[in-house]
């Protein structure tokens, strides 16, 4: 009874501290490993033996074919909506890193969060400005843009339903703020006028954004002239001149935010300091990409636990399916493998023949899982509600980094799915084995 | 039913192979139970009975744009409107912006509007005659340890006090219940006076975040919506109205499509799940031909062997699909328990007929190809082992 639940206890150690080591290991642990096991393989003695044993398996492979599918499209489920929901967590916490860099700071009241809660008046925006450590541009004015964020309701293109559109005056400085964006279509708005040009990432979700279109903002008709691509989440707005929106908006002279270029990102401790210590300012500020970053937190967090727990309990189902499968195919393959210990082979090569076939079951099922993820959702477009209660276009993103984490979870499984299968094969008494029919 | 022992012992003829097997469709249907308590919570919002007979009306511009105070006797004078309250959105922080709950600024006639959300009269009073009052839903206030007489201070993201202080602070006089399970989310929030919002703030004061209008009858709903906008139509503040169900919908459908996300996941689920207990069914019939040939031989019709390998499948998919159901149901309910505002609703009858379904239609179809051969061997051959 004992020796039963030690040897029990035993295996689970055995199964468990491998796979948590290979969970920890870097990618090229991994093919350290593989490279190590190949090498075993080719030069022991017990490792030639382990390998002739792997060989009469998987040659034995096709007969059994209907119930190792099973191994292989089970966990090709589990890593395809694992992948598929990291991407979607991935790429929108790249859409939104991207947006930010070091070497540019947004300033806001003191107390908000976010652009569209925050209040600027026109006499802070002139004193920031004018901060030494702010750069200049060729004409010796300092690149700051004051800028006004509001939402529209604007219906989108696939259901006709009215959503949120952040609409974003600019400065005139703007331009050489932001050097990543491109206009891609038309022109740029000129100042002054009801003109806006339209993210790519809104045009493509948003109703009434071509070229040439009108917009009701507020009761006063804008045209859309325009159509850039910057990248990074502000491809999900409208921009337009920041004295023009606030004009339409009643904003009066303040602003919602202002945006600086610094000469250098380390100027940005001394930046803050300087906003910080001057009496006429109750204001904040944070390099953009800090800003940026913070808003994909809370989204990227929960959907990573949503696809972490789903692929778990996914992930247990396939286990136990491949679990059954290889005890099957053990039972079936009885003679074959009691034949080959009667001549000599020892425990452990049978024990890693078995193990072989499952993980090599398990990489395909991991390989058309990725695959499949790949294919259906890599740029796969979706939207979201946004930091300032507007939409944010963002792109699904299958990285190498997530395929090669959905490959770790299908050896994962594997691993645990052969080794109690492989064990029982090579405990099997011969005598036994050899009689059974 | 009599052959219920005889479909049983089949069913567990081979014990390990059957408890791996239960153990795949109770994850599945675990996975299933949790999915569509999300869905339903993001399907259902704003679909309460109250909901309907309920219109809000928000600027044209987007909900984040305030309109004039002075809308409301005029909203209250358009036939068919019983009551009109309104509210404004605070965006208060408690402790930490992790914490986060809406906390609104009301209208003193707020609760009778929202007739669900039950308060004592007692602390209904109180709060009327308390300036700085603040109400707040049960679910909330046990999350944060908070009693009748504590002080909560909020930090202000979009209105700082005159003078620019950030921090309010709010006297807790009240705690409300909902009685529906399913609306129980809204036991998130906290609410304190607009007029003393109106006195305090910066900025901000005189205006209103939304009007909601009680309707005698939610048929008539459309007409009021449109004589309500039609006050302000042309003027710069142009309202649109809609029921509160129609609201919600539109604001949820904003974060993402949920419904696509969880159909996907369950399509994936249940497809790997039809292929690994088909997989089960197939080996369990296959060895045992020699018994059904026995069957056969005597006397069983081959209707009969087809209904028994027939229900030992649906058995085995209503078995693991149950406990896993049962799982769920009761995950879901330590969910709600420790973390409060998650969007999750009780496993309810919907679910579980729904579940029931899938167990059903899964165990005919896995179990139809096995069950076509167990009815159309033949004794002989199946009794030589051919």
């Amino acid at each position: 009874m004992w020796r039963k639940i030690g040897y029990f206890l035993l295996l689970t150690l055995a199964a468990v501290v491998p796979v948590i080591v290979l969970v920890l290991l870097p990618v090229w642990g991994i093919l350290a490993a593989a490279v190590a096991l190949v090498a075993w393989l080719t030069l022991t003695r017990t490792g030639r033996q382990a390998r002739s044993a792997t060989a009469v398996a998987v040659s034995t492979l096709p007969q059994r074919i209907g119930s190792s599918s099973v191994v292989v499209i089970g966990i090709a489920g589990v890593v395809g909506v694992l992948v598929a929901l990291f991407a979607m967590a991935d790429g929108f916490r790249a859409t939104l890193q991207q947006t930010g860099s070091d070497d540019t700071a947004i300033v806001l009241r003191a107390g908000s969060q976010t652009e569209i809660n925050s209040v600027l008046d026109h006499d802070a925006i002139v004193v920031v400005s004018q901060e030494p450590q702010v750069m200049r541009d060729a004409h010796g004015r300092p690149i700051a843009s004051p800028e006004i964020v509001v939402a529209a309701s604007i219906p989108k293109k696939s259901n006709g339903i009215d959503a949120n559109v952040e609409i974003r005056g600019v400065g005139e400085e703007a331009w050489e703020l932001y050097p990543r964006l491109k206009i891609i279509a038309g022109r740029r708005f000129h100042p002054g006028l009801r003109e806006l040009i339209v993210g790519k990432g809104a045009a493509r979700e948003f109703a009434h954004t071509r070229i040439g279109s009108v917009l009701d903002l507020n009761g006063q008709p804008w045209t859309v002239v325009g159509e850039f691509d910057s990248g990074d989440s502000h491809d999900s707005e409208l921009w337009a001149d920041t004295a023009v929106v606030a004009t339409t908006y009643q904003r009066g002279s303040s602003t919602s935010s202002l945006t600086v270029r610094l000469a250098n990102p380390r100027l940005f401790d001394a930046f803050k300091a300087a906003l910080t210590s001057d009496p006429r300012l109750k204001l904040q500020t944070q390099t953009t990409r800090k800003y940026f970053a913070a808003q994909s937190e809370g989204l990227t967090k929960i959907i990573r636990i949503l696809g972490t727990t789903v692929a778990i309990i996914m992930g247990i189902g396939a286990l136990f399916g491949a679990l059954n499968t290889m005890y099957a195919a053990v039972s079936t393959r009885t003679r074959e493998i009691a034949t080959l210990r009667a001549i000599g082979f020892r425990g452990a090569p049978v024990v890693v023949s078995v193990l072989i076939e499952t993980l090599l079951l398990a990489i395909g099922g991991g390989v058309i899982g990725g695959v499949i993820a790949w294919v259906l959702f890599d740029n796969y477009t979706a939207s979201t509600l946004g930091a300032n209660f507007s939409q944010v276009v963002f792109e699904f993103r299958v990285t190498p980094a997530l395929l090669a984490e959905g490959l770790k979870w299908a050896l994962a499984i594997g691993f645990l799915g052969g080794l109690f299968p492989a064990v029982r094969a090579a405990r099997m008494p011969v005598t036994e084995g050899l009689r059974e029919l | 039913m009599k052959y219920l022992h005889l479909i049983w012992s089949a069913l567990f003829r081979r014990k390990t192979r059957t408890l791996f097997t239960l153990l795949s469709v109770l994850a599945a249907f675990l996975l299933f139970g949790l999915l569509n308590s999300v869905r339903q919570a993001f399907a259902n919002a704003g679909q309460s009975v109250a909901g309907a007979s309920r219109l809000i009306t928000i600027s044209k511009v987007s909900f984040m744009v305030a309109l004039p105070k002075s809308l409301d006797l005029r909203i209250q004078a358009v036939p068919g409107v019983s009551d009109v309250t309104y509210a404004n959105w605070f965006g208060g922080i408690y402790q930490d912006p992790k914490n986060f709950f809406a906390n609104e600024a009301v209208a003193p006639n707020f609760f009778d509007v929202y007739s669900e959300f039950k308060l004592p009269a007692a602390q209904l009073r109180a709060f009327a005659a308390t300036r700085t009052g603040a109400v707040v839903g049960a679910s909330l206030a046990s999350k944060f340890h908070w009693k009748i007489g504590d002080q909560i201070p909020l930090q202000a993201t979009i209105f700082p006090q005159k003078g620019g202080v950030n921090t309010w602070t709010f006297n807790l006089v009240g705690i409300y219940h909902i009685a529906n399970p399913q609306e129980r989310g809204q036991e998130n929030a906290l609410f304190f006076h607009w007029k003393y919002f109106d006195e305090a703030t910066q900025f901000g004061g005189g205006s209103v975040g939304w009007y909601i209008e009680k309707i005698a009858q939610p048929k008539d709903a459309d007409h009021i919506a449109q004589a309500i906008d039609a006050i302000s139509a042309n003027s710069d503040h142009e309202t649109k109205t809609q029921s509160e169900d129609a609201f919600q919908a539109s604001f949820v459908s904003q974060f993402a499509n949920i419904g696509l996300i969880v159909g996907a996941i369950m399509g994936a689920v249940f497809f790997t799940l039809i292929l690994l207990t088909g997989n089960t069914m197939a080996q369990a019939v296959r060895e045992r031909i020699p018994e059904l040939a026995i069957l056969k031989t005597i006397g069983f019709p081959n209707g009969s062997v087809l209904a028994l390998v027939l229900a030992e499948s649906v058995l085995l998919l209503a078995l693991g699909g149950a406990a896993g159901l049962g799982l769920a149901d009761l995950a879901v309910s330590a969910i709600r328990a420790h973390l409060g505002a998650i969007p999750m609703l009780p496993v309810g009858l919907e679910s579980w007929l729904q579940g029931l379904a899938l167990m059903a239609l899964i165990g005919l179809l896995v179990g139809a190809l096995p069950a076509r051969r167990g009815m159309r061997l033949r004794i002989v051959d199946a009794l030589a082992g051919r």
